[in-house]
């Protein structure tokens, strides 16, 4: 039984269509790569998967049960986490403490239960020394390695990374890709959004291509890069 | 800032061990200073006059509003300006459960309070719909709806109101005792069993929301507060925290009103459900002490009595200038004056920060007490 199933799933802003009948299932601890242009509906994708903003039709499954009409508190509490592309992190807590707070409630533990998890985290993503400094303080990369730590806090089933790798120098980018795929051997699942090719490429089996709204590839990495459709989205790109 | 949260436990753990502390230095010293306070402030009515109880009587009901307003527009994201619904609700509850019930009136407070909170049940229904400033005037106009509909009840006077009268309140629970212990008359019993109810009022409010800031939930509803479609992605149930601090505030603040009423013995409508009395001062006090604080309004209620007692005369003038120093106060120092405070200082009197503290030697880049 696949973890995540989506079927027909469809959304238009206006007269946008950023959705167009998206079908594509993730079995228990896979990685998926998404890729596509700038706009193509990848991070809004995202919003529809976890709840974040409701399709206009069509269905998601998460873990056997049909999620599609709930909020994305309880697809958390189902064990589905993800990351923000533009951070959001509670900028009035501390570091620990946006940690704390998703493992809190998205792993529904006692705060007293959780002190060593989020430390573990917090010393995995390279952010300990910053453990009480105030969020606000954060630089924009800190942030983002925030969104990837407070996802792994709530201890989910299935982990939804939006552009995590921008921007890092070789080592960083190197470390990132060693957590992720720590973090899938345990047994996530992981849908991974991403521009940087070589990050992704290390991590995932498959990868999903999309472009205005629609699938247009579906596959192993190889055959995905070496597809014409691809190499015609990212012309000039270095792949 | 970091100075102030330094922890002032010595013994040697073991060094691999996390732990997670909120006390600061000063917490020690400030729990005494705090039991202290209150314990002065439990003697006042024995050594200073009726007119100082009645002042400390005032300070007290408006820090209780205060904090109840802060914790729903400061931590719940709710900035209501209808909070005299709950106020005016919980008077006229008291007026008709001893007036027409026959009730005691010091039973009837809490039961205020209770059909107050049974108010906000509809209007969470309604006001929760709307969001930011369409919450904001959706809070106010049900307040005047309230207004209008306690206006009708003619049992109670209509617009014009009605008064306590003298019987039901002069063997109210527990007066006879106070003439008998501290030899009061009547009168000064009165407001001095009022006052303590006040006090008690007052710090059960503030350890309330201090409790509640350092459990599960208040991490929580600091996380709504930050950022609210974040909070829900890690499974923080946003509406029901938000509507639960709206029941406990309309409880609380109708617990007020009561208090309050029983203690000016008259009501009308205008006075009970008044913007200005007990929403817009409300607010000053916390926005001028500083939102989002328990400290804050404590600081508020302080400044905003020397400016009532010194100003009010000049009427209008008097409103204008509270508006104008608000505003400054917003531009200059968004956190109030308790946000001036406690950056100069890092001053904390209510801690709620959750400090990671031992585990295994850290390289920071400050150095710290690891190396
Ligand atoms: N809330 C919204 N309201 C209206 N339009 C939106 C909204 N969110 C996204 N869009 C539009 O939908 C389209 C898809 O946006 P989306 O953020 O999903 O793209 P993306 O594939 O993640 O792009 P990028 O690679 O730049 O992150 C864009 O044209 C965007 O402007
Ligand atoms: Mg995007």
């Amino acid at each position: 039984m696949p973890i995540l199933e989506l079927t027909a799933v469809s959304k238009s802003f206006g007269a946008l269509v950023v959705a167009e009948d998206i079908g594509f299932s993730v079995e228990p601890g896979e990685a998926l790569g998404i890729i596509g242009p700038n706009g193509a509906g990848k991070s809004t994708l995202f919003n529809l998967i976890n709840g974040n903003y409701p399709v206009a039709s069509g269905t998601i499954c998460f873990d056997g049960r049909d999620v599609t009409h709930q909020p994305p508190m309880q697809r958390c509490l189902s064990g589905m986490g993800r990351t923000f592309q533009i951070p959001q992190p509670f900028e009035r807590l501390t570091v620990f403490e946006n940690l704390l707070v998703a493992a809190a409630f998205g792993a529904q533990e006692k705060e007293s239960q959780v002190t060593d998890l989020c430390a573990d985290i917090l010393v995995e993503t390279g952010l300990i020394a910053k453990a009480n400094r105030p969020a606000s303080a954060l630089t924009l990369l800190e942030r983002k390695r925030m969104e990837l730590a407070r996802a792994l806090a709530t201890q989910p089933k299935l982990l939804l990374l939006d552009e995590i790798a921008g921007g890092l120098t070789e080592g960083e980018c190197r470390q990132l890709v060693a957590t992720i795929k720590r973090v899938h051997q345990r047994g996530v699942a992981v849908i991974w959004i991403e521009h940087v090719l070589h990050a992704l490429t290390a991590v995932v089996e498959r990868i999903l291509v999309l472009n205005f709204g629609r699938v247009i590839g579906i596959g192993d990495p190889e055959t995905i890069m070496a597809s014409s459709v691809v190499r015609e989205i990212y012309l000039g790109m270095e792949v | 800032m970091t100075t102030g949260f330094n922890s002032i436990r010595t013994e040697i753990e073991q060094p691999q061990a996390w732990r997670v502390e909120t006390r600061t230095r000063l917490s020690g010293a400030i729990a005494v200073v705090a039991i202290v306070a209150v314990a002065v402030l439990a003697a006042a009515p024995v050594f200073v006059s009726r007119g100082v109880v009645q002042d400390l009587f005032f300070i007290l009901t408006m820090l209780t509003l205060a904090q109840n307003w802060n914790l729903l527009a400061g931590y719940a994201g709710l900035i209501s300006v209808g909070q005299q619904l709950f106020v005016g609700c919980g008077a006229y509850a008291l007026f008709g459960l001893v007036i027409l019930g026959g009730l005691d009136p010091i039973l009837a407070i809490p039961i205020a309070g209770l059909l107050a909170m049974l108010v906000a049940v509809p209007t969470a229904f309604f006001s929760f719909r709307l969001y930011g400033p369409y919450f904001a005037i959706g809070t106010w106009v049900i307040a005047e709806v309230g207004r209008l509909l306690f206006a009708q009840w003619k049992m109670l006077g209509g617009g014009t109101g009605t008064s306590l009268p003298r019987e039901a309140t002069k063997d109210m629970l527990g007066l006879s005792l106070l003439q008998d212990w501290f030899g009061m008359r009547a009168s000064a019993a009165a407001d001095a069993l009022a006052y303590w109810l006040a006090l008690a009022l007052a710090t059960l409010t503030i350890g309330l929301v201090y409790k509640l800031l350092r459990s599960k939930q208040g991490l929580g509803l600091a996380a709504v507060r930050d950022n609210e479609n974040a909070a829900r992605a890690i499974g923080v149930d946003a509406r029901r925290l938000k509507t639960a601090i709206y029941l406990l505030t309309a409880f609380l603040t109708g617990v007020v009103g009561a208090l309050i009423y029983l203690q000016k013995a008259r009501i009308s409508p205008d006075a009970a459900f008044s913007l200005t009395d007990w929403t817009a001062y409300v607010v000053f006090i916390v926005v001028i002490g500083g939102i989002g604080t328990i400290e804050g309004p404590i600081l508020g209620v302080l400044v905003f009595f020397l400016l009532q007692n010194a100003f009010s005369n000049y009427g209008s003038w008097y409103l204008l200038a509270l508006g104008a120093l608000a505003i400054v106060i917003m531009l200059f120092a968004p956190r109030g004056l308790w946000g001036l405070i406690s950056d100069r200082t890092g001053w904390e009197l209510f801690p709620v920060r959750r400090l990671l503290k031992g585990g295994p030697p850290i390289k920071t880049d400050k150095g710290g007490p690891h190396g």
